[in-house]
This record gives C-alpha cells, structure tokens and sequence, in this order.
C-alpha cells in the first residue's frame, strides 16, 4: 500500500481566470451567482470550443473504485463511493472544436437492480478516442477527495516508538470522510431548480446561507445548461447541511441604486453599472475564503494545452477550506473547477496530519509547532479518530498525564 | 375628504382585482397550485365578507373565467347575507357572468354548487334560468349529459321536450324526433351515426366501434370547433399527414402565441408568413373588440427562463408578452418592444436566460414613449431587484413617461402578481387583449384616485356589463 497525495504539490492561488462573476440569483438559504465565460458574451461570438465535458449517469449506485492501477476487481487499493455520476472530458490539442457527448454507461437493465456494486478503474481514465479527440472518463470530485484521504496516506516514515504496528504497515488505512448529497440539502433543489442560466454562463457559485458551497465551472455554455441539474448529485460539507437548516433564509442583501444628483439617462445607466458592480465585489467578498487563498496544487494528468489538476488548501483551523480540482488552460484560464467545502472537524483532522508530517511525525516537534503538550496533541489525534496510529499503551500514558 | 376606510377598501379591491386577473388556480413557475389556492381563496373570502357590493361588480370588470367562476359559486352560496337593496343587482350581475361563461366552465360550476348543496331560492332560479335559455341547449344537453342531469336534477327543474325520455327512462329504448338525440341514440350501435355527434362525445363511440384514428379524424373533422383544431394540430398531422385548417383571426391572440411558441425554431421559420399574418389578424380583431387606441407605446417584454412557465401553464408569461406585443403593434401609432434577451425576429423567441428588465428599461426610455408597458413576472435578478428602484428614480426625474407593469404570474406570497417596486402601477393579466382594462385600472391607481372615482368607474363598467345580453 503505497499511495499518497500531494506530495508533489506545487503552491499556488486559485482564480477566476477568463470569467466573470455575474448578479446573484437568491432562493431561500441559497444564493448562487453566476459565472460568465467572457468569450462567449457577444451574440455573435465563436461558440466553438475545443475542451468539452458532458455527463454519463450511473443510476443511484455505489460503486468501487481501484485507485492502486490494479484490475479494478482484483485485490489492491479501493476506495467504496455512492457515484450517481461521472463526466465525459473530450479535448482536441490542435484547437480544432470539439462535440461534447453524452454517454450512457451499461445496459439499462443494470441500473434497475436495486442494490449492485459497479466496479471501475481509477478516478480519471482515457477512454475511446474518436478521430483527434481525446476522451476520458472521470469522477467529478473524487480526484479531489480521494487527494484528501490519501493526504500523508502512508503514516509516519520514521519510526518513532510511540506509533502502533498498524500504523506503521498499514499507515492511515482506513480512511473514511462523510458528505451529503446535494438533494438532501433543503432548499438546494427549489434553488437549482428556479436559477435562470445565462446564454453565455459556463459556472456558478453556490451561496448556502452565504457561506460559500461550492464552485462549478464547465469549458462550454451548453455543457453547463445540460450539467446544471448534477449540482443536486454532487456532494456538499456537512456543515452546510447544518446551514441550509438553521437558516432557512439567506440573509438580505441589497445593492441600492443611487439616484441622487442623476438627471440624465445615461447617468442612470452609469448608476447601473455601479450596482452591478456592487454585486460583483460582494460576490468577491463572499468567496474570498476559495479565490485568492494558498493552494496547494498537483497536476494530475496533461492533456495537450490542458492540465488536470487537483488542490487543497493549506490547512487553517480558523479560515474556511476548500479542496477541489480543475482543468487549466496553459493560458492560465480557468476551463474547469469544482470545489468542496471541508467542515471544521475535517480541517482539524488534515491540519493535525499535516503539523505530524512537517515534524517529521515527531510527537514533540508537533506538539511544539502546535503550541501544545504531547499529551495535549495526543488528545487531539484521539479526538480527531486517529487514536489508532499511536500505541495503546503510550497512548493511555500520555492522556492520564494532564495536558498543561 | 378621503377616510381611512375608504383609502383602505380601494387598495384592498385594486389587489383583488388584479389576483383575479392572475391567478388561475394553476401551478407557476415559482410557487404551486397549493400556496395559490391558500392565498387566492382567502382573498375571495375577506372581499366577499367585507365589500360584498364591490365583490359581485367585479365580475363587470372582465376578470379570467376561472375567478368569476368562484365568485359567482361564493356569492350564490352565501345568498341569505346579501342585502334586500343589492339583491336584484347581484342577481343580475351573477346571471350575466354565468351566462358569459364559456360552456364547460358554467356546467362545472353548476355542478359544484349541487356537490356543495347550495340550493337556495335564488341559486335555483339562476340554474333553472340559465338551463332553460341556453344557446345550443340540445347539444350541450348531449355534450355534458352528467352535469346537465346533475344541476337540473339539483334545482328541481322540469326534462322538458325529449330530455326526459334522454335522462330518465332509458335513453336507449325508443327512438327520438329530436335529430341529435337519434345520431346519440344510434351512435352507439351504428358508426356512421357517430359523425353527427360533438367531438368529443364521438371520440368515445369511435373507440368503442373501433374506428381506425385516421378514418375518424378526416369524418369528424367538419364537427370540430376551433379550439378543438387547435388543439388537434400535432394529432390530426400524425393520424392524417395534414394538419387541420383552424380559424386563427377567431382565437385570443395570447392563445393563439402559445401555439405559436409551442412549435419548434425550425417549424416557425418555415411557416413565418402565415404565422404572421394569423398573429396580426387575432391582434387586429382582438383590438376591434376592445376598442383600443394607443400613442406611442414601448414595451418591455420579459423573456427570462421563468417566462417558461409551469408544466401546466407551458409558456404562459412567454405567451402573454408575445401576444401584448402583436396587439400593442395593432393598437398603437408607434410601437416598439424591447426584450430581456435581445431577439432578432420576435417570432423565433423562447425563454432563456436571466431576467435584465433594466436594460431594456433604459433602451425604452431612450426612445422616449408615451407610454412603458412593463410584461414581467415581476422577478427580476440582474441585478436582483434594481428596475424597481431604477423606475422610482425615472419617474420622478421625469425621465419616464406612464409606466404600467403587467403581470401575467400570480405570486401566493404578494397576494397577487408580484410589484416591481411601489413607484408604477402593477395589474395582473391574463390576456394580452385585458390591457386597456389594465391600463384603465393601472391610471387610476397611479394617479391616486378616490374611492369614489372607483366606485363611479364600477358602476359604469356594470352598466355596459349588462347592457348588451346578445354579445358573448
């Protein structure tokens, strides 16, 4: 079992490179904001594209998917996912434009059965090419929450005497995060449902209860008119499931329009625009917690002048965090983007892993970096489910000892 | 001198009039039929209970068919409150409205009042009055056998003539002298007795001699009404390789916009001559009946995603403001439409994107109208809630002529079509020739008008109401 995330990370910043971010659309606790593709706003622009996703449904089904590079039914490293969708990349290198294709995997019969387990292999995977497009299949965000289970994956590489037999063979093995899905969201479906799509809006932001949900950005307008409906399938942070309840209603936002001192149309038009732009920086002030933080980012596959990527933060106990992953243009426009939103617990837990493995998984170093006591960090690892790594023994010692 | 009672009974009928020009009962885009019938029933009760007089005199004011149905079912089941003085003329209005009705509506009314058992002296009358004189009377005896029985049976009223043997003894044992009661009689046995008969009854005999569609289709066709053809556009071409010809200057021009919106891009294209001239003659006709006459009109038309409807009112708004343009277009001197989503050819439109009205508001007002005729479900995002706001400011600026806001979307949360903003005047509608109504009750509204004055336009409305029987 050696597999492991990030650990090729380059740092970077995320951003909205080549969008713009449109007038929120609010419904409920929920707000979402478009994002316009800025090449396609004239009439009469070139609606060609040479990077196109669409998508394929599963059914309601789990499936299990080989992450190792092993036949995804022999025995190596797996991880088990309800997977109600995937998405169809096709891309050509020369620029030439590209026809997104829908696909339906397997017999329909198969999705009938109620209760089956489909098997695949790898998150990401070439496909069929046809002609000079390139295609392959992925699991929209599981490359990216697969990078954050697999986050310091294999455990501590020095053996410190404190750290159990399991993790140093099997380091975290297993490691399990929960997400809900976007239909258990209340509110969410009335909202997707209500959005007015734009004809050149290619993304959105999702707002629950304005704490920023997730962000979605397809290459093409029309792949995104036909993708709107999977926000429902996708999967969210618990916390915003805890939001969407609690606070059923967004809270009131309002751009007043400013009409002292106007007199003319134009003034008027001009007035407009400040509002519009009024919006745009409330939008920018929501997401700031996704645009402009430090990302770490690992490129996962190129694809001619495209690059798969995935990313997640540098972990901040205090700041919000989103993990997610994206197709870049090697213009550095932004073609593709999808972003989880971690809740507090999973932030803890990655910031506690990451400080282990800064310090070299030496318990006092971290304790230091963390400004606590062994015993203090142990209580946290403990708390944080990852009691496991340390030896029962020396784990009951350092808890009975009081933590200052 | 204007009391607080009365400043307070002219807003509550101005929002009960336009709810009753908007809602439908039906399920819209934003909110269901449930949250609807909640807010429109209650506001039926609290005017019926409160304006009792102005409650019946609504109906004059060409309200849509289905809340003059409730109404008049209100108004007719809760006879014993009304007073000795108002008796003759709400007898009179209610009479009138029911016998305005289109004919399926007021056979599914009366037969609501016999489920609700109201069954009172003058409930009985109407009923009796209204079976009695109706147009057409055989056929609609044939057409709604079930509900003629019911309400006739209801409110006790004599099977003259041939009824009786139809309704009571046994239609099928002896042989009739009135000729569409034998094609009724003999339809069921013989086939080629069936071609005599409605569609819609001979629909049913069709399948039970099992009759090939198509064979049907081309035999029944001179029977049809014009709705029928409508209706059977896609059918008839699929059973008969033709569609069947309907008479397009004889429907409602927002009727005949939802079909035109219901074919495809491609279909509109290719038939754009004749759709156009159908859309002008129904503007046209729809203008000669209303009577109106406009200056130099603007409208702004919204053609956002929500335009798009329900599924049970597919294209409803979209419909509206296809229809408000082409007759806008007939009534006005000068006419120019400006829509949310910029179309080149009005005829190809569809409900896309997000609602912009202030663009359009801007481009319209550059253009400086006479008047600013608003075709919005009032939800507009781009940004979200600033055309209100933008309309306060050119109105008071004066940069912005008369403005009329019309709302073809009942919101259950507004209690009727939802405002854009409190500075113009908003009115449900739910057809595009209703606008001069709209207009009316939208000047007086604006101009801050006084009970009164409404009550005076009331009763002027009445008076022509009932003055001509003959017209439909």
């Amino acid at each position: 079992m050696s597999r492991e995330a990030f650990r090729a990370a380059t740092p970077a910043t995320l951003d909205l490179h080549g969008l713009r971010i449109g007038s929120p659309q609010t419904m409920g606790a929920v707000r979402i904001v478009p994002l316009v593709r800025e090449r396609f706003v004239a009439p009469d622009a070139d609606r060609a594209g040479d990077l196109r996703i669409a998508a394929r449904d599963y059914g309601d089904s789990l499936a299990v998917v080989e992450v190792g590079g092993n036949a995804p039914a022999g025995p190596g490293l797996k991880y088990v996912s309800f997977v109600p969708h995937g998405l169809i990349v096709s891309y050509t290198t020369d620029g030439s434009p590209v026809v997104a294709q829908g696909a339906s995997f397997g017999p329909a019969s198969e999705t009938r059965k109620d209760r089956f387990v489909r098997v695949m292999h790898r998150m990401v995977k070439p496909e069929r090419s046809d002609g000079a497009t390139s295609r392959l299949r992925m699991l929209p965000l599981h490359l990216a929450m697969e990078g954050f289970l697999a986050l310091h994956f294999n455990g501590p590489d020095i053996l410190w005497s404190e750290y159990s037999q399991q993790a140093i063979r099997r380091g975290l093995d297993p490691r399990s995060e929960r997400s809900v899905r976007g239909t258990w969201l209340p509110g969410l479906e009335e909202a997707v449902r209500t959005f007015e799509i734009q004809p050149a809006q290619v993304g959105v932001l999702v707002f629950i209860a304005d704490a920023l949900a997730c962000a979605f950005v397809v290459p093409h307008p029309d792949d995104y008119r036909r993708l709107h409906g999977t926000l429902l399938d996708d999967f969210f942070g618990e916390l915003l499931r805890e939001y969407a309840i609690l606070y059923p209603h967004a809270a009131p936002a309002h751009a007043p329009l400013d009409g002292r001192g106007v007199t003319t149309l134009d003034e008027l038009a001009h007035q407009v625009t400040r509002v519009r732009a009024d919006w745009h920086a409330y939008a920018e002030l929501l997401s700031a917690g996704l645009l402009g933080r430090a990302v770490r980012v690992e490129r996962v596959r190129t694809m001619g002048p495209f690059r798969l990527e995935r990313f997640v933060p540098v972990f901040d106990p205090d700041l919000e965090c989103h993990l997610g992953e994206r197709i870049v243009r090697d213009d550095g426009t932004l073609e593709y983007m999808k972003t989880f939103r971690l809740s507090a617990a999973q932030v803890r837990r990655a910031y506690v892993l990451d400080t282990l493995a800064a310090a070299a998984w030496n318990l006092d170093d971290a304790a230091t970096a963390l400004h606590t006591t062994v015993a203090g960090l142990t209580q946290r690892l403990v708390s944080a489910g990852f009691g496991y790594l340390l030896k029962p023994a020396v784990r009951e010692a350092l808890l009975r000892t009081k933590p200052r | 001198m204007t009391t607080a009672h009365e400043r307070v009974a002219r807003e509550d009928l101005l929002t009960f009039v336009s709810a009753c020009f908007a809602s439908t009962g039906q399920r819209e885009f934003y909110s269901d039929s449930r949250g609807q019938g909640v807010s429109i029933s209650f506001l039926h009760d609290y005017v019926l209970g409160n304006y009792r007089v102005l409650y019946a005199r609504v109906l004059a004011c060409g309200i849509n068919d289905h809340n003059q149905a409730e109404i008049i079912f209100r108004l007719l089941a809760s006879g014993r409150r009304v007073a000795p003085e108002h008796r003759a003329e709400e007898g009179a209005l209610v009479y009138r409205a029911l016998e305005r009705l289109p004919a399926q509506r007021a056979m599914r009314l009366l037969e609501r009042l016999a489920q609700a058992r109201v069954n009172n002296r003058r409930t009985r009358a109407i009923v009796r009055r209204y079976l009695g004189a109706m147009r057409d009377r055989e056929l609609r005896a044939i057409k709604y056998r079930r509900r003629f029985r019911v309400a006739a049976a209801h409110v006790h009223l004599p099977f003259d003539g041939e009824l009786g043997r139809l309704f009571v003894k046994g239609w099928r044992e002896q042989a009739y002298r009135t000729p569409l009661f034998e094609s009724f009689r003999r339809a069921h046995f013989a086939e080629a007795a069936i071609y005599d008969l409605p569609y819609t009854i001979a629909e049913g005999l069709a399948r039970k001699h099992g009759v090939a569609r198509d064979v049907f289709l081309r035999k029944i066709e001179p029977r049809m009404t014009n709705l029928e053809r409508l209706r059977l556009q896609d059918t008839t071409r699929d059973a008969l390789g033709t569609a069947v010809a309907f008479d397009a200057a004889r429907l409602s021009p927002t009727r005949l916009a939802s079909y035109v919106l219901s074919l495809s891009p491609a279909e509109r294209a290719a038939r754009r001559d004749e759709l156009t001239a159908a859309l002008q003659a129904a503007a046209a006709r729809a203008v000669q009946r209303t009577n109106a006459r406009l200056g130099k009109v603007a409208c702004v038309l919204d053609r956002s995603w929500s335009s798009s409807g329900s599924s049970e009112k597919r294209r409803r708004p979209l419909a509206v403001a296809l229809a408000t343009s082409w007759f806008v277009r007939a009534a006005a001197s000068e006419h120019r439409a400006f829509w949310t989503q910029p179309t080149p050819d009005e005829l190809l439109v569809d409900a896309v994107g997000q609602t912009d009205l202030v663009t359009p508001l801007l481009a319209a007002m550059a253009w400086r109208p006479d008047l600013v005729i608003i075709v919005s479900d009032g939800f507009d995002n781009d940004p979200p809630g600033t055309a209100g706001e933008l309309l306060a400011i050119a109105r008071a600026r004066g940069l912005c002529p008369f403005t009329l806001h019309v709302n073809p979307v009942f919101d259950d949360v507004s209690l009727g079509p939802r405002p854009l903003g409190a500075a113009v005047p908003t009115m449900g509608i739910r057809d595009a020739e209703d606008l001069p109504t709209a207009i009316a009750f939208g000047a007086y509204a604006e101009g801050g008008g006084t009970f009164a004055e409404l009550s005076a336009a009331l009763d002027a409305r009445v008076a022509h109401f009932l003055a001509r029987p003959g017209e439909p």
